[in-house]
Formats: structure tokens, sequence, C-alpha cells
């Protein structure tokens, strides 16, 4: 066991992967996250995103927060915990989910692995230990912090499926969602069918031990598409496209937000899909249902597409030119939309009645000085980008 | 089988005021008691048993007036022995002070005049505050939220009596509520053995040692409760305090409440996000719409509705509510009559010689230690019913402080609590060890096996100022309704508080019958 008292010394930790990530790393640019380093580009962030979207792309997955949820009450206490029904996930499924507090704001997302009866898997953005912890009482259950002991690596683009047949896995009959099992030099290798980018790809689960191996095997596998290892700014751009949230960028997380007005309900961040009333009491189910019979949600969250190439980072929304109506959370050009792409928080109803026409303001920084853009937005369907091939099985050979 | 507008959990004084109080608007109430005779802490021993089973309480000071009234306790066996009970401060020398009248109006014995006018001064601002508290006690605490549906013409009087205090008193008030007994007893008295027994009345049943701050609010909370009548007046019912139990028994009874004995709740059944029945842990069922819990919040939130239907925050809560219980309970057979070197019998024995010896016997439990001199309330209630001098004796005390969390486990605490115990007696009532003929000592643990007390506190769940009013047990719960429809909470963790008093359950009636939604 690792001496706990000097931790201090090490302020920021490497990852499984990090010997292959650094020498890929030609910029040498890191960023912290969850107490690791993660490169946030290697080379070139637009080139990144494009062996994301058209070759294939590996992420270092490592810093993701991972429970291992176990013992015979599992299901009941994710039922209670989160706000799908995890009785009808089956075994080895993933499913996206959230969980809320008591007043039915949302505390994270993430996605949820089921990998035997009783053996479940929460993987998420943000550290919920204690919320977790103290959700055991009267349950049958251990909960245990697994990011250390699980390394994670994301293959996501069209040409994945391809390199992990290349690779000695063959992954055709693997289902969206679905996980899968193969050895891999003495040890076993789970590979799900999910991932941030909204297209073909997959997610490897290996033990740190063998996480420079796995490494290597993908990237010779991949050389004839040209693979690329990818950082934080690429996937970043692909999520927006595919319209997926993240934690502390699309909405600010309960128990963190000082401000009373940051906190959002599943409504609010439309992922009430997920809310199951029937399956017995989870945690924030009764504000939850009084919201929905009272229509009390006071946001919305929406995709919007916005007028010219600047990227609306951070704008302000109006409806027509003065009246406050919402604050766009994450924005960017999209290259294979080609277009202003925005997710926003909305003050409702404008979310339906903006009379004067939606409108953001754009600071666009030009040469030392911000230009004032005031652009039109229009709500449109999320995600922006959702190509067939995502969904496609077996996957096409690319 | 009969039908039942509400069920109420826990036939203790909470519960069973509570059940008077619903039928007296029309409900059919059912009230199950695991203990084999209604009452809780009030349940006095079978007299034809001839056993030393005495009750746990052992004065009266907190009967709601409401309550007393309502049940028309005098028309089903209730009476007094004694109203307006003398308190003596025991010295181990025989120099006791014996102070008279409510919160000791007056004192004799030798005391300096300095510190018996400033006594006056002291008492009467104590009793001007309680006074000010009285009102609060018979209200649902307001929320402190907007559109709450708060009793605003009855927050509006209350608020009235405290601006009546004028902005000196108001001020002072203020002040006196987050301070520490200890101090506010230093700053004017000197004599040790007045400020021995004021320092022990304030932290009586709390977890507080004298100079643990907030000491003295509790001590206001007391002071605010009655006996006969009389405002801050210690009392002792004719035939012990075990008459009150019956007395409310027979009370519920009579006015077509049905009361089971023996009839412990395992479980509350919740269906669809309701509460619509118990079921007992003799696998029995009961339904019923409204479903009252006079058992402590701990126990009904956490054991018998259970955290799976609750929210984790609030699970959190619960769990935090305090509820360490400091007080042990000493039951004493005696073949004679004690001698505690002069003092009268008849009256409430305190051994509390002064401030330090209290707070020293608080620290110990801080280490899980027991304390090497423990200090005490003693009443002899055979004293009160005309026994002669050579005819037996019972001697009940409320003996603080017991570790909460003995560090050389219970029944070592326990031996030693008695040893200590019993040592202090001595010095007090030279003679007295060789006249035991049965002892009984209940640690907190007891308590809470017997009674079913979270930690074997008082007030089931500590009654402090971060768990009062709207704080009491915590927030999301103060005014008596639960998260689950249909359940509420009436024991003695709800306000006001402890004591055999039945206002908590009263309150909690009240609030159910105004139709407010649980
Ligand atoms: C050592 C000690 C001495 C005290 N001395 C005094 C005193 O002298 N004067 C005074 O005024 N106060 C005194 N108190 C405080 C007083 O006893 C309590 O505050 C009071 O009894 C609370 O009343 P209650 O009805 O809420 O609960 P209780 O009197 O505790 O009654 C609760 C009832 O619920 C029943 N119950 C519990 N769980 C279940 C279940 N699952 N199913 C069915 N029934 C259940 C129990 O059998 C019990 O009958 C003392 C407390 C202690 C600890």
């Amino acid at each position: 066991m690792k001496d706990l008292r000097h931790h201090f010394e090490t302020p920021l930790r490497t990852t499984a992967f990090h010997d292959r990530v650094a020498a890929a790393n030609v910029l040498n640019e890191w960023a912290p996250w969850a107490g690791y380093t993660t490169a946030t580009v290697l080379e070139d962030a637009e080139t990144e995103y494009t062996a994301i979207r058209n070759t294939a792309s590996l992420y270092d997955l490592c810093p993701m927060i991972k429970y291992r949820i176990t013992g015979p009450d599992a299901v009941d206490y994710l039922n209670r915990l989160t706000l799908r029904d995890v009785a009808r996930l089956p075994v080895d499924a993933v499913h996206y989910t959230a969980w809320c507090d008591d007043h039915g704001k949302l505390l994270d997302d993430g996605t949820l692995f089921r990998l035997g009866e009783a053996e479940f898997l929460l993987c998420c953005q943000e550290r919920h230990l204690p919320w977790l912890a103290d959700s055991t009482l009267g349950f049958d259950v251990a909960i245990r912090d697994a990011t250390d002991e699980i390394a994670g690596l994301s293959l996501q683009g069209p040409c994945t499926a391809a390199v992990l047949t290349e690779a000695g896995f063959d992954v055709s009959a693997l289902k969206p969602f679905r996980i899968a099992r193969y050895p891999f030099k003495g040890g076993t290798l789970t590979i799900s069918r999910t991932g941030f980018t909204g297209d073909l790809g997959y997610e490897l689960w290996i033990e740190p031990g063998l996480a420079l191996p796995l490494w290597d095997r993908l990237m010779e596998a991949g050389g004839y598409c040209g693979i690329r290892p990818v950082g934080s700014a690429a996937l970043n751009l692909a999520r927006i496209e595919a319209g997926f949230i993240t934690t502390n960028a699309d909405f600010v997380p309960a128990d963190q937000a000082v401000r009373e007005d940051r906190v959002r309900s599943p409504y609010e961040m439309a992922l009430d899909w997920m809310i199951d009333f029937g399956k017995g009491h989870f945690n924030g189910r009764r504000a939850l249902l009084k919201e929905h019979d009272t229509q009390s949600s006071e946001w919305a969250f929406v995709a919007l597409d916005i007028e010219g190439n600047v990227a609306a980072d951070h704008a302000i929304l109006y409806d027509g030119r003065d009246r406050e109506i919402g604050q766009v959370t994450s924005a960017a050009w999209s290259p294979v939309t080609k277009s202003s792409i925005a997710l926003a928080h909305m003050r409702r109803p404008y979310d339906t009645r903006a009379k004067g026409g939606i409108w953001a303001e754009i600071y666009a920084l030009r040469e030392l000085h911000y230009v004032k853009l005031m652009m039109k937005a229009e709500i449109v369907a999320r995600p922006f980008f959702a190509p067939p091939r995502r969904r496609a099985t077996p996957p096409g050979r690319f | 089988m009969q039908s039942f507008d509400a069920i109420v959990i826990g036939g203790g004084t909470n519960g069973m005021a509570c059940a008077a109080r619903l039928t007296k608007g029309g409900k059919r109430v059912l009230v199950l008691d695991a203990a084999d005779r209604p009452g809780g802490a009030a349940v006095g021993g079978d007299p034809a048993s001839g056993a030393l089973q005495m009750p746990l309480a052992h004065l009266l000071m907190m009967l709601d007036p409401r309550v007393h009234a309502g049940m028309d306790l005098d028309q089903h066996g209730f009476s007094y022995a004694a109203t307006d009970l003398t308190t003596t401060a025991l010295s181990a020398t025989g120099d006791h002070l014996v102070l008279e009248g409510p919160a000791g109006a007056s004192v004799s014995g030798s005391l300096s005049d300095a510190d018996r006018a400033a006594w006056a001064t002291l008492r009467k601002r104590l009793l001007t505050y309680a006074e000010a508290l009285v009102p609060f006690r018979a209200l649902t605490p307001p929320r402190i939220a907007r559109k709450a549906g708060n009793d605003m013409l009855g927050l509006a009087k209350i608020g009235l009596g405290l601006r009546r205090l004028g902005r000196e008193e108001f001020r002072e008030f203020l002040r006196l509520f987050l301070i520490n007994v200890a101090d506010f007893l230093e700053d004017d008295l000197t004599d040790d053995r007045l400020r021995g027994v004021l320092a022990f009345d304030a932290v009586l049943g709390s977890w507080l040692g004298p100079r643990s701050p907030n000491s003295l609010l509790v001590y206001l909370n007391r002071l605010a409760g009655e006996a006969a009548g009389t405002r801050a007046a210690l009392a002792l019912p004719k035939g012990g305090m075990g008459t009150v139990a019956d007395a409310m028994a027979r009370s519920t009874a009579a006015s077509g409440v049905t009361l089971q004995s023996g009839a412990r709740v395992e479980r509350i059944l919740i269906e669809d996000d309701r509460a619509t029945g118990v079921v007992l842990t003799s696998g029995e069922t009961y339904r019923a719409p409204t479903i009252v819990s006079a058992a402590g919040p701990k126990q009904t939130l956490l054991d018998l509705v259970g955290a799976r239907h609750l929210d984790t925050g609030f699970v959190r809560r619960t769990r935090n509510i305090r509820s360490r219980g400091g007080a042990a309970k000493l039951h004493l057979a005696l073949t004679a009559r004690p001698d505690f070197r002069g003092a009268d019998l008849a009256t409430r024995l305190m051994i509390a010689p002064d401030i330090n010896t209290v707070e020293n016997a608080f620290n110990a439990t801080k280490y899980g230690e027991v304390p090497e001199r423990p200090v005490m309330e003693i009443v002899i209630p055979t004293a009160h019913e005309g026994t002669g001098t050579d005819d037996p004796h019972l001697l009940s005390a409320i003996v603080q402080f017991a570790p909460h969390d003995p560090r050389d486990g219970l029944d070592k605490a326990r031996k030693q609590m008695l040893a200590n115990t019993l040592n202090v007696l001595e010095d007090h009532a030279p003679g007295i060890g060789g006249l035991i003929s049965e002892r009984e000592l209940l640690m907190p643990q007891d308590i809470e096996a017997r009674y079913g007390m979270a930690g074997g506190n008082w007030h089931h769940g500590e009654l402090s100022v971060e768990q009062m009013l709207f704080l009491r047990p915590f927030a999301d719960v103060a005014q008596y309704s639960t998260p689950i429809a249909g359940l509420w909470l009436a024991s003695a963790g709800s306000h006001p508080g402890g004591g055999i008093s039945g206002a908590a359950g009263w309150n909690a009636a009240e609030r159910i019958l105004s139709g407010v939604a649980a």
C-alpha cells in the first residue's frame, strides 16, 4: 500500500498511458483532470479532430472517475441513487444516466456499466464517494473508488472497428452500449461500444500493467489508416457536435454550486427522459414529481445554430436585443456541420417563445480588442451530428 | 377488522396525548405500544409485584396544561402528592441550602445577603425570559422559507411578547440564549452550593457541561414548564409518576382510543410513496391513512421507514441528529429511612456541590470514562406518601454524567458508575449503603434498550440551540410532517422536546387536524 501521507508531493499524478501520451505530446500541453495530467493538444487540434471524425483516434480516459459497486442490493441501491431503472439494464450492457440530490438537482451524469448480476461500474466526471457511501445505509452493497485500478482508453472514429479487428479483437457483433471481453497478454481486455464523440467508437478497459502493450498494439494495428492520439481539445469539439454535456461545463453539480440559481434539474438539462417515476423511490423523486406536476422548471437546455463563424463561448442570449434569456455553456465552430453551434441554458418559456428572436452576444478577440457581435441564433435539434455509422452492426469497414 | 383513521406508534405520554387530541378531532385512533403497559418513561412499577420497578421519570414539571385539561386527567385518577416541591442543595457537612417555591423563590440556610439579593435578581430575569418562551411550546414551529404557510398570527403574538421585554432586556435575552450557564452564574453569585444546583439543573438531561456553550437555554426551557398551574414548579403525583401514565391510559381508553400494549412496530408500510399502515414484530398488519410515530425520529425514519424510501441527504440529516445520553438512573430499595444529615426527605435532594464538580463529571464522559464524583438529583417517592421512619423506602436518582461510549465496555462502566454513585451517596447520607436491599443502575444504553430513546437521550434527540424550534429534530421535519405522505412525527424528538409533557404529541395532532398535508 502506498504511503498516502506523501500525496502532496505529487499534486498531479500521471496515468497508465502517460509514457506514450507524453512521447506523442510534442507541444507539451497538459492540463489537470481529476488529479491527473491530461493532454489538451498533442500536435495539432484540427488534425486530431480530423482523426476522430475520419479515421481512428486514441484518447487516454484514465482520469475518469470510476466506482465499483457490488453486492446483493446493487440494483436496488443504484435504483435509489440514479434516475433510470437499473433493473432494465442487462448484464454486459451500459446506460447513460444521471443522479440528483434531495431537491432533484443534478449532482452528475455518467455511464453505468453492468458487469455482472450484482456488479457495476459507474463512470463520471466528479468525485462522489461521500455521497455514494452515505447512500449505502440500508443496502447490502460495497462501494470502491476503482479509478486507479482500471486503465481506460477511448478509441473513436469510423475505422475503429477495423482497427480492433486488425489488433485481434473481433468486435463485429458488438452492438452499441454492449460489453465484450477478450484475452490480452494473460489479462482480460473489456471493450464497450461507447464513447463521447457521437460516432462509431469503443472504450477499452484494462488492468494498468497492460496499458502500454495495449496502446502499442492499437497504434500498430491502426497504422494503415493513420490512427492518432488526441487531446481533450479535439475531443471536446467532437462531443459538442454530438450534443453531449460535460459536468462543470454545461451545468454545475448541486453539491458544488454556491449560487442558488446555478443548480439544474434533469428537466432543465433535457435529461428528463431518464426519469423513471414507476421504479420506486429514488433520490430527488418527490422534488422531481412536484416539478413535473407543477411545471415549475425554470430553465431549458437547448442546442443553437448561430450565424457567423465565431464560436459563441459563454455568450449571453437575448430575446430581441435587450431581454436576457440565457447563457451559452459550450460552443464551437463545427467543421463537420460547417456552422457555429452551441449548447445553452435558456430561461423558460423563451425556449419556445422568444418573440424578438434569439440573439447571441459574442465577444470576438481581434488583436487585443474584443469586438462585440450580436448574432442571430436558432434552436435546432440535438445532436448536431449523428452519422448512421455510429449505430450500424456490424460496423462498416472503412 | 376494525378500521382506524390513524395509527399512533408508541404509547408514551406523547403518543397518548396525540391520540387523545386526534380523537377529540373526530378520528378513530389505534395506539400501538411496545411495552407491557402504556406510558413510556412515566410507567411506574406494579405495586403488587413488590419488585424494584420504578419509573424512569421521577418528577413532573413539564406537563402541558392543554393535555392535563384536555384529557381530563383529574377525572381519571390523577392528583398531586406534592406541588411546588422544595429543593435541598445537600452539603456533605450538613450545611444544606434549601430553595423553596418555584425555581427557588426563597432560600433558607447560610447564604450571604449579597448572594440572596443577586439570586433574586437573576431568578426574576430567568423567569421573565422563560415566560417569553412559553407560547412557542404550543405552536408548530414556523418554516423558514418563502410562502411556507406559517401561522403568522400566532407568531406575531409571540413577537409582540418578546418586544414587551423592552430593548435592554431583549438584548440581554439574546445574549443569554447562547451563553454557558457557568459564566452566567459566576458573574453574580459566589455561593458554591447555589451555583452547583443551578448549574446541574441547567444541564439535567443534556449532553452538555455547565461550561459548554448554550447550556443556559435548556434551563430556560425547563423553567417555561409548569406543574399544578405554577410556572417553573416541580411536582410529584399521588401514587408516584406511574399514575400519570395510568391516568392518561384510562383517559384515552375512555375517549374511545384503542390501545394495544406489547405491540412493537417493526416497520411502516409504504405504498406508492404513502404511509399506509404498520407491521408488528409479531407479523400483524394494521392499516390507516394517517400514521403518527411517537417513537423517536431516528428510530422512526431509519428503522421503521428505512433509508430506501428517503433521499440520501435527508438520511444524512437524520443520522446526524445529536442524541447522546448522559443521564443514568439509580433505583434503590432501602430497608429504612436514610439520613442525609438532617435534610427533609420530602424535598428534591441535590448533590452538586459546585460548578466544577458538575463540569468534571461531564468531562469524564468525553473520554469514555465514568466520573469519580457524579452529581445527582434524588427523589424519595416514599417520603411523600406518609411512610414511617422504620418502613422501607425507595430512592430514585438521576445521576450525571454516564459515558455514552464507555471505553472499557458497558458492563464495567455500569459497575463503576454504581460504585462511584454509592460512594458519593454515602458521603452525604452516612450508613445508606447498609440500608440497600435492592439496587438497579440504568446506563443510557440500558435506557435506550428499555424505552427506545435514541442514545438514551432525555429528549429523544438533544434539545440544544441547533436542534430547537424550526430545527427540531431538523429543518425538513420540524412541522411534524415527513417527506412520506401520511406519516407524522410526534415524540419528544419533535418540538418542543421532552419531559413528561405530551406537548409534542398534542401539537402534532393539532397540525394533523389542521388539514395540512404530510
Ligand atoms: C434518565 C431520565 C430521567 C428522566 N426524568 C424525567 C423526569 O423526572 N421528569 C420529566 O418530565 N422527564 C424526565 N425525563 C424525560 C422524559 O422521560 C422523556 O422526555 C419523555 O418520556 C418523552 O416522552 P415520549 O412520549 O415522547 O417518549 P417515551 O416516554 O420514551 O415513550 C415512547 C414510547 O414508545 C414506545 N415505542 C418505542 N418504539 C416503539 C415501536 N417500535 N413500536 C411500538 N412502540 C414503541 C415505547 O415503548 C414507549 O412507550 C427523563 C429522561 C431520562 C432519560
